[in-house]
């Protein structure tokens, strides 16, 4: 206000001195240099402050504008990498990765194209309201999927259609080429290739790449226009090669399906397990699902039954009974024992058998499998005893197999044992056991005593530990094998030309605080007998025909499955002069024809010389067989 | 003087082609970086088709279809008994 009002009262005066022109030239020089003055100064103080702010931009703040630069056209996108594959244990896949696209949407950028919807739904194959209804939850959004796991040339035509904002992204969908027949083992991964069930989770580390990133540069539509720098390589999975044998696994499930729907029983689990190393060769569970699409989620149908499932096993625990009972040295395999009249009576309870067996052997106990018998066994050890073999052998505790979700089964502490509890025990109630639990305990016996841990990983085998005397186990192998004849309990499951050792079991389903009408029937057996190298648990649920018994349920599977199962591994026959005996009672070789076989003869492979058919084998021992094997030839 | 100022000279001329090299070191790294995409991408191709591959070989090679097809089509069947030799070397 003060210099308004001084130049208002000056102006009058210079135009009342118009006369004047030195001074006015005087000002007018003076004004040239103070404006050359302020002029020179002002540009050089503009420089200076240009100069400060290219310093600002350029040194002090360089970080943050090349950040806020960077991050409008530079961009860090992943390389997706693939999940390892799983073999079986000679090289066949079971699990794949195959690379699938999805498509993704910047919703933000569709939604101002309402007009494409159509033919975008059209193209993406989803019904138009679900679409429109899925990008209305994510409105405001800037990234959603619109549809995952597409196959790679349908998304390609979908991205062609040239729609601003939308994108594909590679990612890789799991297939599983057995489908339902491996299903319980392999498991499954998720949408986002992650393990969920089975083997896929328990080497979800193991199986899962390690994605890489690059950096591209984007342009204002968002394309990428160049790769510029690799920041991490993608590692691609690991492969996995499982201890399972892909032939026996479908032999397994083949055979196994069939006992269950011809039993019309409602469930089914079958394990084989090489004796000496604990691979797991195949291992079945009904019913099934097929991993590549699963629409039905019974959970029921999911489960590995084999290694998660525990049920009271019944007969099959008498071979551990008869162990600690041989062991604790109270009998022989020839100790007499009456089971008369087929019953007996402890503390209230009824124990029954199938049959009054009368007088049997410790032996006689385990073919004619004597609930009575076992529990007079049971009688004459301490609960310590029995305790301390069935723990031995594994029960009670999670193999080890590191399967996911295994269960340890229930073995009540021994020290707690009354006197009822320790006869139902001895004959297989009261203890819960899984499968694997079994095939394990009973590939020690085979095994010389020795227990394994059971492994899905090919050649994951881990240090065996003695739990059982050499000498008790081949006893208990030389009962075992008694089971498998026409006097035993299962007839049906012996395989010609081998040996086989093996224990049925029925057991009464336990439901609701008592046993219902349910049963389980099981059978364990081992083959070759004279130096198992195979262990098979096969357990039929609920069995709904007019037989329920292990022996006429269970046992045919394992005659079944065997016979293909060691032609396919090439075990070496134990018991050729019986395969000859079995030639020879066959009505359809020629009668009176005395070499049938020697025209098939492949030149290369001679016909033993007729004086000495067998008598080079090892295992024949008596010398009646070498006649029972002529006529074979 | 004189040789103060050539090695004004000569510094400038090696800052200069310092500088041209960083631009063609750069140029090469994003042209073999193109490249070595191109090769991964093509690396991936060849799994993608390898993993086809062995999923078709082993629908093919699946059991109940090999048996289906020797015992139906061949009129192969498993030996009996009776039909085998042991042999022993």
């Amino acid at each position: 206000m003060m210099s308004s009002n001084t130049q208002k009262s000056s102006h009058p005066q210079r135009l009342q001195q118009p006369a004047q022109p030195p001074r006015k030239r005087i000002i007018h020089a003076v004004s040239l240099r103070t404006r050359l003055l302020w002029v020179g100064g002002f540009m050089g103080v503009a420089a200076l402050a240009l100069v400060a702010r290219a310093v600002d931009l350029q040194f002090v703040n360089q970080d943050f504008y090349q950040a806020q630069g960077d991050q409008r056209f530079l961009r860090e996108v992943p390389i997706a990498t693939t999940r390892g594959m799983i073999t079986d244990r000679n090289g066949e896949p079971l699990a794949i990765s195959t690379p699938v696209e999805s498509i993704w949407a910047d919703p933000s950028e569709l939604t101002e194209h309402p007009d494409v919807y159509p033919k975008l739904a059209n193209a993406l194959g989803v019904p138009l309201a679900d679409l429109k209804d899925n990008l209305e939850k994510h409105a405001g959004k800037e990234f959603m999927y619109l549809r995952r796991h597409m196959d790679p040339d349908s998304a390609e035509a979908v991205v062609a259609l040239g729609i601003p904002g939308i994108h594909s992204q590679r990612e890789y969908k799991r297939y599983y080429p057995l489908g339902e027949v491996m299903s319980h083992v392999i498991g499954y991964t998720n949408v986002d290739d992650h393990g969920q069930e089975g083997v896929e989770l328990a080497f979800d580390e193991w199986l899962t790449g390690k994605p890489g990133a690059k950096k591209v540069i984007r342009d204002l539509h968002g394309h990428f226009v160049e790769n510029v720098d690799l920041v991490s390589p993608a590692i691609p999975g690991r492969d996995l090669a499982l201890s399972i044998d892909r032939r026996l696994q479908y032999l397994t499930y083949r055979e196994l399906s069939e006992a269950v729907r011809k039993n019309n029983a409602s469930a089914g689990t079958a394990v084989i397990m090489d004796v000496r190393t604990g691979e797991i060769l195949s291992m079945v569970n009904l019913p099934s699902y097929n991993p590549n699409a699963r629409t039905d989620n019974r959970p029921s149908a999911h489960r590995n039954r084999a290694a998660t499932d525990v049920t009271e096993p019944g007969s099959v625990m008498k071979v551990f009974t008869i162990a600690s009972a041989l062991e604790s040295g109270i009998v022989t395999p020839d100790s007499k024992f009456d089971t008369n009249p087929g019953s007996m009576e402890l503390s209230g309870h009824v124990i029954h058998d199938t049959h009054n067996h009368g007088l049997l052997t410790t032996t006689g106990i385990l073919t004619k499998s004597s609930n009575v018998g076992a529990a007079k066994l049971s009688l004459q050890m301490t609960s310590a005893q029995m305790y301390d073999v069935f723990h031995r052998f594994g029960f009670g505790q999670p193999t080890g197999s590191g399967f996911p979700g295994e269960s340890g089964g229930v073995l009540p502490n021994g020290r707690a044992w009354s006197q009822i509890q320790k006869a139902t025990i001895a004959y297989g109630y009261g203890v819960s056991v899984t499968a694997m639990q079994l095939a394990r305990g009973y590939a020690a016996v085979g095994n010389g005593g020795r227990l394994v841990t059971p492994t899905f990983v090919k050649g994951g085998e881990s240090p065996s530990r003695a739990v059982l005397d050499p000498h008790i186990a081949s006893q208990l192998m030389a009962m075992l094998e008694t089971v498998v004849t026409p006097e035993g309990t299962a007839p049906q499951a012996a395989v010609l030309g081998y040996r086989v050792g093996g224990k049925t079991g029925t057991a009464r389903y336990a439901s609701g605080g008592g046993y219902s009408k349910i049963y389980d029937s099981l059978f364990i057996g081992l083959v070759p007998a004279t130096n198992p190298r195979l262990v098979m648990v096969i357990m039929i649920h609920d069995p709904k025909g007019s037989v329920y018994y292990g022996g006429l349920v269970a046992a045919p599977v394992f005659g079944k499955v065997m016979d293909g199962a060691l032609r396919l591994l090439d075990v070496p026959p134990d018991n050729v002069q019986q395969w000859y005996a079995d030639a020879a009672n066959t009505p359809a070789v020629p009668a009176g024809t005395p070499k049938p076989m020697e025209g098939d003869l492949p030149p290369g492979v001679d016909a033993p010389p007729p004086a000495t058919p067998v008598a080079p084998l090892p295992t024949v021992t008596d010398p009646a067989d070498a006649k029972v094997g002529a006529p074979a030839r | 003087m004189r040789f103060g100022a050539a090695v004004i000279v000569l510094l400038v001329l090696a800052a200069l082609a310092s500088g041209i090299a960083v631009v063609y070191a750069r140029q090469m790294h994003r042209q073999m970086f193109i490249q070595l995409n191109g090769l991964e991408r093509e690396r991936d191709d060849l799994n993608i088709e390898f993993g086809r591959l062995q999923l078709e070989q082993a629908t093919y090679a699946e059991n109940n279809r090999v048996e289906q097809i020797a015992t139906g089509k061949l009129g192969m069947a498993t030996p009996n008994g009776k039909d085998v030799v042991v042999v022993r070397p």
